[in-house]
């Protein structure tokens, strides 16, 4: 772990969902400026405890910042899954939703919130579609705005809900190529919840797996990403290799082992 | 070639000292025209008021002239003296008949307009409307109790038959909401539980009628029905600060409506209290709704097809749809009111049967477009 302060600690989060437990007593520490990967199967809890830190769902068990608040909307900001893109909204006023944590009750945004908008804009290449429509872009596109909404709300702390699984292998390498980049040059703390084992190894300081709502392994990617442990917990055989000093988990492994058939995973 | 959505580029080549300091300001902001309310879309609806205005305080059995008119009404500016070519009679028919009339439908009309863009926003469903949520009809219940039966909740400042509107607006709108949210909902389930809340309602309120004698049961109908007869200034001065209230309260939140439109959770971690605003809104929608009703019964489809033209012609964001349903709304039940008065002469329509002739189609071809129900 790094020697940073710890910029949010969970203690305990519980999380029930129609008398299921969803997660379990979850304890996780997550150092200012890190890159904290959230991995595991589906319904694993990943974007339940992501919201439980957004404040989006009810949990027991505490989750505070570094001065023992509980974070607000000025703390952290969220990239959801599937944002939803209003028909009609220009992503200008789609980035200016980002200042409405900085707003009185009746506020407007003043020249101020303007100019950090803008400048957002500008810095992730957005100018030329400040008047475009949100709800015409592609994908990438989309994705790119939404990260911009996000670093307009100018929280110290930035939660990703997958937030690439919906793009091609290009545009999802460019859209967290682009948090890195923000992560490093502001000193964002970054978590996120991410489905490409590789790519959460690649980005990722530090990943925790998340299996059945518990927390099972918690540390550096080479540690976390055990070809055994990982086989287990995604009830499928995967191999973990080193490509260019990089770690690749795959699936479909060459070993002598007779392929073993276990119905579709529900997803 | 790439398009940078003002004239910054032509001005970049200008090497003017005394220019770049303007164009700095202008290349700094990118988002100047987010959410603007464009002083043209203001300026054609204040128009249209005027117009629309003019021509409902001219139309009639009594033709009054334009000139007439403009000059009666100008004489009655203080600090100008103009000699009104009107008769002394034309001069009452003006002022105790057409323009208490006018304003009264002017008023109406901006409270069901903002009514019902509040309730599409905090609702997020475009097809909202007082009259579809049940909100109407529980008022018109409440209404009923309190004109044919006497039922007292006023309270304060609140006379007896806004109040009881209110209170049947609000149980209108909680129903529905709630069937809204019940599990296994759709944006279309909201417009559902509204049907049902306003068959409910009005299923009580037939109840009610026939309780009442003939005479009684006769005139409670006929203000059920919409209509904006009245005799002076009485309906205004009692709808009048309602509109004032509850306006400011409306239009004060738009903003609130346009960060709901990316739904409840996102707009929670942008740092909004969705419920709170949900709540405030509801209340002032509905207050606005019932104190309408109270003064010209059941007039539909007003709420819907004002800010439903305003989405398509001007703009998506409730910062712009709010301040225009109130005056886009004004002159539209104005303009249909003219129609209620002169279409079949000597006898007279109801004007909620006039929005409906106009309103009806309009939704079923909202329906049928099939765009309408998603934010």
């Amino acid at each position: 772990m790094s020697g940073a302060p710890d910029a949010l600690v969970c203690r305990g989060v519980t999380v029930e969902y129609r008398k299921r437990v969803v997660l379990s007593h979850v304890d996780l520490a997550v150092g200012a400026g890190e890159w904290l990967g959230l991995i595991g199967p589906n319904g694993a809890g990943k974007s339940t405890l992501l919201r439980s830190i957004a404040g989006l769902t009810d949990h027991s068990g505490t989750i505070s910042l570094s001065d023992g608040r509980t974070p607000a909307a000025t703390d952290l900001a969220l990239v959801p899954q599937s944002p939803l893109l209003p028909l009609g909204m220009s992503v200008a006023e789609y980035v200016l939703l980002g200042r409405t944590a900085h707003l009185g009750w009746l506020a407007r945004e003043s020249r101020a919130d303007h100019q950090i908008a803008s400048s957002v804009l500008r810095r992730l290449d957005l100018e030329r579609f400040a008047r475009r429509a949100v709800a015409s872009l592609s994908g990438g596109e989309a994705q790119r705005v939404v990260v911009a909404r996000a670093l307009a709300q100018q929280s110290p702390l930035l939660l990703l809900d997958e937030p690439t699984s919906a793009l091609d292998i290009g545009h999802q390498a460019g859209v967290l190529e682009l948090v890195d980049d923000l992560r490093q040059s502001d000193g964002l703390t970054v978590i996120a919840a991410m489905h490409d084992l590789t790519t959460a190894a690649r980005f990722a300081d530090r990943l925790a797996l998340l299996h059945e709502g518990e927390l099972i392994a918690n540390g550096p990617p080479q540690d976390v990403l055990d070809a055994n442990l990982l086989s287990q917990v995604y009830s499928t055989a995967l191999s973990v290799r080193t490509i260019d000093d990089e770690l690749v988990v795959l699936a479909s492994p060459r070993t002598n082992r007779p392929t073993r058939h276990t119905p579709p995973e529900r997803t | 070639m790439t398009f940078t959505g003002g004239s910054s580029d032509s001005f970049a080549e200008v090497d003017a000292p005394a220019r770049s300091e303007a164009l700095v300001e202008e290349r700094e902001l990118l988002t100047g025209g987010a959410y603007r309310l464009s002083p043209i879309a203001v300026a054609s609806a204040i128009g249209m008021l005027i117009v629309v205005g003019l021509l409902s305080a001219t139309s009639g059995a009594a033709g009054l002239p334009v000139t007439g008119v403009l000059s009666s009404l100008l004489d009655h500016v203080p600090l100008i003296d103009l000699d009104s070519s009107l008769t002394i009679r034309q001069e009452s028919v003006l002022f105790q008949i057409r323009l208490p009339r006018l304003v009264l439908g002017m008023l109406v009309g901006a409270s069901l307009g903002m009514a019902g863009a509040s309730y599409q926003g905090i609702f997020r469903n475009p097809l909202a409307d007082p009259y579809f949520l049940g909100v109407s009809a529980g008022a018109g219940f409440g209404a009923v109790l309190a004109f044919g039966f006497g039922l007292d909740l006023g309270w304060g400042p609140f006379d007896a038959v806004p109040a009881a509107a209110f209170v049947g607006a609000l149980l209108a709108v909680t129903a529905s909401a709630t069937i809204a949210r019940g599990p296994g909902s759709s944006p279309g389930t909201l417009l559902l539980g509204g049907v049902a809340m306003a068959a409910l309602f009005s299923a009580a309120q037939t109840y009610a009628l026939q309780r009442l004698d003939e005479t009684r049961a006769r005139e409670v109908l006929s203000w059920l029905f919409g209509q904006l007869s009245t005799s002076g200034w009485g309906a205004i001065a009692l709808l009048g600060p309602y509109v004032a209230v509850c306006g400011a309260v409306l239009l004060a939140h738009r903003r609130h409506l346009d960060v709901l439109r990316v739904g409840d959770d996102e707009a929670r971690s942008l740092g909004l209290d969705p419920a709170r605003s949900r709540m405030i809104v509801i209340v002032a929608a509905s207050l606005l709704t019932a104190a309408a009703v109270s003064v010209s019964g059941l007039i539909g489809f007003v709420g819907l097809v004002v800010p439903h033209m305003i989405r398509l012609m001007v703009s998506h964001s409730y910062r712009v749809i709010v301040p225009l349903s109130a005056l886009a709304g004004g002159a539209f039940l104005a303009f249909v009111d003219i129609g209620a008065r002169t279409l079949v002469v000597p006898s007279e329509l109801p004007v909620g049967v006039v929005t409906a002739f106009v309103g009806a189609p309009f939704f079923a071809f909202l329906l049928w477009r099939g765009k309408g129900v998603e934010a």
